[in-house]
Order: C-alpha cells, then sequence, then structure tokens
C-alpha cells in the first residue's frame, strides 16, 4: 500500500490546524474528571519508566535504520 | 612510521547521537497540566551480541520546584566492548567510553507545559549536542494533550588512527553533520479504560551520515577471496518522516494491555514497519510484572548491497547493515518489586526492576564476510550465509519516588 | 423520591450550557450515604455555610489536601460551618483503605454513581464548592496546589459572619 509522503503529511497538518481550531469550540468531556480512577492508575501511565524505555529506543534506534515517533505521553488523571 | 588505521566498525555512537533528538523528545514527559513526580532512577544496562558488549550506568532525577517548575538531569554511559562482524571484516577490536549528560526543565501554567532541554554527548570519535523544546495543551476537558516538538543536533565526528601504537583523532579528518526534528503528537482518553495516541515525526539530517570505518565491497574476480574492499559513499542529506499509533486498554481484574505501530520511511529508500505488543499485570500488593514482543521490518536502503557487482558501480554506496533489509522480533520480561524503607520516610515509594529482552534479527540482503574472509576457498564472496544475529539486554534498576 | 428530584435537577443542570456553571445558583440538593452508614442530605445543613469536597483515593492533590480541610474543619466547625467530603470512586473498597491510613473527623460521603459531581458540574479533580447561610453557592474552586487552603479559609471566614 503506496500513500504519498505529501498526502501523509498534508493529513497530520490538518489534524494539527483542526486540534487547535477545536480547542475554541465548547465539547464536553465524555469522560469526566470523577471517572478516571482506570487512567489514574500508575499501570496505565502511557511511560512508566522513562529510564529504561529510553534506553531500549536507544539500543534499537542503533541498530536499525528507523528512528522516531517512539511515543508521547499525556493524559492522566485531570487532577489540578 | 606508518599509521594503522583502527577499525571501529559499528560506530554506534555515530548512530545512537543522531538518535537523541528523538530519544529526547521520548524523555519529556508531555502532560500538561501535570508536572512530572518527584523520582530518581539508577540503571545499570547490558547489551550483549553480535560480538559486542556494551554495558554502563544511566542515572536519572526528576524534581518539582514550586508548583509550576520541574527539573529532569541524566548521566548516562556506554562502555563498548566491539569485536563485530563489521569490526572484524578489516580491523581489531576495540573498547572505548560515550558518556551522554543532559539537563532539562518544564514550566506549567494551566493547561500548556513548555519544556526545554540540552543533551551533551562524548566518545573519543564523536561529539554531540542537541537542544530541544516543546510545548503541550491539554484541550477537551484535558481529554486531549496536543504536543509541538523541535530539537536540534550539532555533530562533530572524527576518525580514530593508531600512531606510535596510541589511539589518537586524525588531523585530517573532521566532519560536522545537522540535525533538525519536528514532531506532532496527540494523546487522546478514548473512553473510561482506554487512550490511544497519534505521532508523527519529521527529521532532516545534512553533513556527514556515513561511516569513516566502515566500507563496501565489490566483486573482484582478480581477488583470491573474490571481492575488495572500498570506501562507502552516502549521501549528505537524509529527510525521514515516522508515523505511529498506540492504544493502552484497562482490563478489569487490574492490568493493561498496549498495541503500538509505527511506520517509518525516508529518502534513502527504506521502509520500516514497528509493531509491539505489551501486557503489565501487577501482582498481590508487591510485584508488577511485564511481557512484550516487538516485531520489526526494515526493507534495505537504494544504495545499499553487501556486494556490489564493480568498482564505481554507483553515486552512494553502502554496505552497512544498519541500512539492509532485515526482520527481528524482541521477546520481553520484566519484573518490578516494591519495597518499603521504613527508617527514610520521606521516600514514598520505591522499587527494584530487573528485565531481560532478547533480540533475534534475520537479515536478507546482508552476508556474514568473515565466512570469505577466514576460509575463502570454502566459502566464496557473495557466497556466504545471510547473517543473523541474537542479542541479550539486561537491565536492572531501583527508583525511588520521593 | 429524593433522587428522583436529584435526577431532574441534574437533567435540567446539565441542559444549561457548559459554561454557566453552579457559582452564584441555589446549591443543588442530595442525599447520599455517609462512610457510618447515616443517611446524610444538604437540606441538613441549612442555615450553615457548607463547603463540599470533591476527591477521590487515586487522585494525589486530593489526598494532599485533606488533612489540611480536616484542620480547617475543626477549626471552624463550632461557628456553624460543615464540610461534606463526597467520594466519587464506583467501588468505594479503596477509599476506604485510604480512610483507614489517613482518618478525617468530617464526614465522608459516597457517590458512585457521579449523580452528585453531576449536579455540581465537576471540572477538575478535586473541586471545592463553598455555600453560604442562605444555600447559594459563592465560591468554586478548581483542583489544589499548596496555599489554596488560604483561600478557602478567607472565603470561609467572610461567609461564617453574613
Amino acid at each position: 500500500m503506496r500513500i504519498s509522503l505529501t498526502c501523509l503529511r498534508t493529513a497530520v497538518i490538518a489534524a494539527a490546524l483542526l486540534a487547535t481550531a477545536s480547542a475554541c469550540s465548547p465539547i464536553e468531556p465524555w469522560v469526566k474528571p470523577y471517572e478516571r480512577e482506570h487512567l489514574a492508575d500508575p499501570i496505565m501511565a502511557l511511560d512508566r519508566n522513562p529510564i529504561s524505555s529510553t534506553y531500549l529506543d536507544h539500543v534499537f534506534e542503533t541498530r536499525e535504520g528507523a528512528r522516531g515517533a517512539t511515543g508521547a505521553v499525556g493524559g492522566g488523571c485531570g487532577c489540578n | 612510521m606508518q599509521l594503522r588505521r583502527a577499525f571501529r566498525g559499528p560506530r554506534s555512537c555515530g548512530w545512537c547521537t543522531r538518535a537523541l533528538a528523538a530519544l529526547c523528545l521520548a524523555a519529556v514527559p508531555a502532560i500538561a497540566g501535570v508536572l512530572p513526580e518527584d523520582r530518581v532512577d539508577a540503571l545499570y544496562h547490558r547489551y550483549q551480541g553480535g560480538g559486542i558488549t556494551v554495558q554502563g550506568p544511566s542515572i536519572l532525577v526528576q524534581k518539582r520546584i514550586g508548583d509550576h517548575f520541574a527539573v529532569n538531569a541524566n548521566y548516562y554511559q556506554d562502555m563498548i566492548s566491539s569485536a563485530s562482524i563489521d569490526v572484524l571484516l578489516s580491523a581489531s577490536p576495540y573498547k572505548e567510553t560515550r558518556t551522554q549528560k543532559s539537563a532539562g526543565a518544564e514550566y506549567q501554567h494551566g493547561k500548556t507545559t513548555y519544556s526545554a532541554g540540552f543533551i551533551n554527548s562524548v566518545e573519543p570519535d564523536y561529539k554531540a549536542n542537541t537542544a530541544y523544546y516543546s510545548i503541550s495543551q491539554d484541550m477537551f476537558g484535558d481529554l486531549t494533550t496536543v504536543t509541538l516538538s523541535y530539537s536540534r543536533g550539532w555533530d562533530q565526528i572524527f576518525r580514530d588512527i593508531k600512531a606510535n601504537g596510541v589511539i589518537v583523532n586524525d588531523p585530517t579528518f573532521r566532519q560536522r553533520a545537522d540535525h533538525r526534528v519536528y514532531g506532532f503528537s496527540v494523546s487522546q482518553i478514548l473512553t473510561r479504560k482506554l487512550i490511544g495516541t497519534l505521532d508523527y515525526q519529521f527529521s532532516s539530517d545534512q553533513g556527514y551520515l556515513a561511516s569513516p570505518y566502515r566500507e563496501i565491497r565489490y566483486a573482484d574476480p582478480t581477488n583470491p577471496i573474490g571481492y575488495t574492499l572500498a570506501p562507502q559513499i552516502y549521501p549528505n542529506t537524509r529527510t525521514m518522516d515516522a508515523f505511529s499509533a498506540s492504544l493502552k486498554y484497562y482490563l478489569p481484574y487490574r492490568a493493561a494491555l498496549t498495541g503500538k505501530y509505527r511506520y517509518f520511511t525516508d529518502s534513502w529508500g527504506i521502509r520500516a514497519h514497528t509493531l509491539q505488543i505489551e501486557y503489565v499485570q501487577p501482582v498481590r500488593h508487591h510485584w508488577t510484572l511485564d511481557g512484550n514482543v516487538r516485531y520489526y521490518r526494515q526493507g534495505a536502503a537504494s544504495f545499499f548491497s553487501d556486494l556490489f557487482p564493480y568498482a564505481n558501480y554507483s553515486n552512494y554506496m553502502a554496505r552497512d547493515r544498519e541500512l539492509a533489509a532485515f526482520h527481528s522480533i524482541t521477546l520481553g520480561f520484566e519484573a518490578s518489586y516494591a519495597f518499603s524503607i521504613p527508617r527514610l520516610t520521606w521516600i514514598q515509594k520505591s522499587t527494584a526492576t530487573l528485565s531481560f529482552d532478547r533480540m533475534m534479527v534475520n537479515y536478507l540482503d546482508y552476508r556474514d564476510a568473515l565466512y570469505s574472509k577466514f576460509d575463502p576457498a570454502a566459502v566464496k564472496g557473495g557466497a556466504e550465509p545471510l547473517y543473523a544475529l541474537d542479542a541479550s539486554i539486561y537491565q536492572a534498576y531501583v527508583s525511588l519516588w520521593f | 423520591m429524593r433522587n428522583r428530584i436529584a435526577a431532574l435537577a441534574a437533567i435540567l443542570t446539565l441542559a444549561l450550557p457548559a459554561w454557566a456553571g453552579v457559582a452564584d445558583a441555589q446549591a443543588p440538593g442530595f442525599t447520599l450515604q455517609s462512610v457510618d452508614g447515616r443517611t446524610v442530605s444538604l437540606a441538613q445543613f441549612k442555615g450553615d455555610v457548607v463547603m463540599i469536597n470533591f476527591w477521590a483515593s487515586w487522585c494525589g492533590p486530593c489526598r494532599q489536601e485533606m488533612p489540611l480541610l480536616d484542620s480547617i474543619y475543626k477549626q471552624y466547625k463550632d461557628m456553624g460551618f460543615t464540610l461534606l467530603g463526597v467520594n466519587v470512586e464506583p467501588d468505594p473498597h479503596s477509599a476506604n483503605a485510604w480512610l483507614q491510613k489517613t482518618p478525617v473527623s468530617y464526614p465522608i460521603l459516597y457517590d458512585p454513581k457521579s449523580q452528585v459531581s453531576q449536579l455540581y458540574q465537576v471540572q477538575a479533580m478535586p473541586t471545592t464548592v463553598i455555600v453560604d447561610r442562605q444555600g447559594v453557592v459563592r465560591y468554586v474552586h478548581n483542583g489544589y496546589l499548596p496555599g489554596d487552603e488560604n483561600q478557602y479559609m478567607n472565603s470561609i471566614r467572610t461567609l461564617i459572619v453574613q
């Protein structure tokens, strides 16, 4: 399956603009802050041990041609 | 006086310092609205496989200062002992140490978090400095976090040679490489039990992107072993695109299942797919167990060949196995034990973790040239078996939260 | 009957635009079970200054502020002030375990179906709402940062003398 790079990059830019634009219009959060008990569980953290995940990423990236997009961390418990 | 070139083979440091830009972005937590916890980790790491042993420490400290600031610092070392296939082909085994230091800070203001930091990596023949910056924004009632990031790397590349029995930098060899990485990522709470992420990263490299030690080979009937070694020629630019998506799901009996996929493509013709599945299971009160499987598949770079048909075959030529076609499977297991230190009440939580990964790589168009080198009568160049590599990765670390 | 009124109030409240909030409006009434098995309703405290704190055991800042809320409760409870801690977790198990380790003296109520959380349009964890003696919501605070307890005490002191 070949998707052109230009097409993929345009999609990403469009998504970024959409996310920015959508921030202005009110959308009711469908998971309320008081419903985040599972998401707040430490095992649900996207990167539980940064020291270890950074090291493993380094091991793979030095031996492979691919790199990047190894994960962003976000979400959280809605506290504060 | 003859200068014997100390052939370093896989300049793993060169590759990994280029990867620093991406790594530092992974290390920067993009939690808008919540600063990271105060934490200290001390890790011992060890990689063993393919004739290479790399081991060393890593220490990471994360600390909040006041209500809106947090800082982090990391000290990391790779102590390398290499007798890999690349090294043995035309040089002698070597040992060296790479030291990496990094420091960063985060500032949180309402729903926005700003992060910045600096990474410095030094080894005898490679110096890399990277600066990074990112902004994270919470949206839609904190269900969505959008992060934009940028990093810039400046590398200086040298070449080690042996002069009077001592390894020094070749004064005639001094190169530069520049890196720029742009990242956009979104993490989204989908349901009470499901969180998803989308990540896009665009990277651009410019300058000296090759290795001063690695060589290509071309078929040469005049040579008894069937081939002759020659210098590699790399393009001096590279642009890369990486797209990844992941889902993490909370299982009702308290466990978590993660699935990740990444697609990578670049201007060198490499296409790679990565698929990863991870399962985390807390057991009783003190233990957390983790199992993961990673499948990686890569197509070769357009200017890669294990054996070029003749000298000066094309403008660009490389035989680095990192650019070959191969697939690999990595199986990993980790056990973490939470313990308490009664006398030190300021420590909220402490864990000791042991982790083992087994990486099995099978090359599809890269051959083990040592066969023809050491026994040319039996195996002609180009008829050697395809190379395969198994490596063991060990990690032992202690984490303290305070 | 009370639950139906609460549910109707919840629906009506949710029908309002999200930004309306509960501030400066009559505090929505509710009835919940407390940790010690009693039935507690907001109407019981009419005439008192009431502070309602929405918390969960999985929320770090919530746990951090509760001992401070306990000292605020002890300081003002004889001046016509009461504090109600509303726990929002569907399963009270973790909350009970934490209260065993860190007990507080003010009433803790269970809101396992999030009815009261929805009524009060809780936007963050924790959320602290202060209601005056006439039953009007006068102060809504989202989240907790060290030092916020001073803001709570300022509001309480202002409302207690009214």
